[in-house]
């Protein structure tokens, strides 16, 4: 186990979520790979403070946790809103903000 | 032994993914993405930081991931099955899009070079991975930004409950 597996694990882990982003419609499903996203970014961080042996990466991934917490907790906020006020989860209905 | 257990957490960490793009339920979608945060969280422990993988799992798979489940249950028995898309060629996009990011960050990630040997002495990497020189670390260098994320909650939690509190 070299950093270098480490690193593809993590880009192989964030092209999945970025491809989840645009394929799916679900505005949840869509926050579950964000959250698949932010992990592959944690992973790369604990890899290279491992290898660096610094332990700053590890801080930063504490940091990442509590903005993904609070990102999540935003969101799904919106997420019930948005049900309550459209009554759907889709995000192709979600575009009143659209020009 | 060591590759073993990265080679096999890794595969569970990728096959979780892919069934969360695959699923089309989103509550499955969830339960596969709590199995990939805990694979992640078993080669945290492979990479000797013990109390990232901990609050991988209490925080990520524990609280944040029984939040998300909360909130699909809450609105995804209503919502029914969404609309097949009409728009196929946004699958093909897709896909082409992952294919070039990956071609972009695989050789961008090979072309890293560590710089020397990884460090592979005892004491070196106990101390990486221990938890009181995480903890003296973050207490003494990272101490503002460890107060500013308090506040960063606190404007969270007002915010969802500004945003989900039903209008009267």
């Amino acid at each position: 186990m070299s950093i270098l597996h480490c690193l593809i694990l993590s880009a192989l882990l964030f092209t999945i979520g970025t491809v989840g982003v645009i394929v799916k419609k679900n505005i949840i499903a869509i926050f579950l790979c964000i959250e698949l996203m932010l992990n592959a970014v944690n992973l790369s961080f604990v890899a290279f403070s491992r290898y660096l042996n610094q332990v700053h990466g590890q801080i930063f991934v504490f940091f990442v946790m509590v903005v993904a917490a609070a990102e999540a907790a935003v969101g799904l906020a919106i997420a019930i809103a948005l049900f309550r006020n459209r009554n759907t989860l889709s995000i192709d209905d979600a575009d009143i903000m659209k020009w | 032994m060591e590759d073993w257990l990265f080679y096999l957490f890794g595969a569970i960490a990728l096959t979780a993914a892919l069934f969360v793009v695959l699923m089309k339920r989103v509550f499955y979608s969830a339960l596969s993405l709590i199995i990939c945060l805990c694979a992640i969280a078993g080669i945290y422990l492979l990479l000797e930081a013990p109390f990232i993988a901990a609050v991988q799992i209490i925080v990520y798979a524990g609280a944040i991931m029984v939040l998300f489940l909360f909130v699909i249950m809450l609105l995804d028995p209503f919502s029914g099955a969404l609309p097949a898309d009409k728009r196929k060629y946004l699958r093909y996009c897709a896909l082409v899009l992952g294919a070039a990011t990956l071609l972009l960050l695989v050789p961008l990630l090979r072309s890293y070079d560590p710089g020397g040997t990884p460090h592979d002495s005892v004491s070196a990497t106990t101390a990486t991975g221990s938890v009181s020189v995480l903890a003296e670390t973050l207490f003494r260098d990272y101490l503002l930004p460890f107060e500013v994320t308090s506040v960063l909650i606190l404007v969270a939690i007002i915010g969802v409950v500004v945003l989900a509190k039903r209008q009267t």
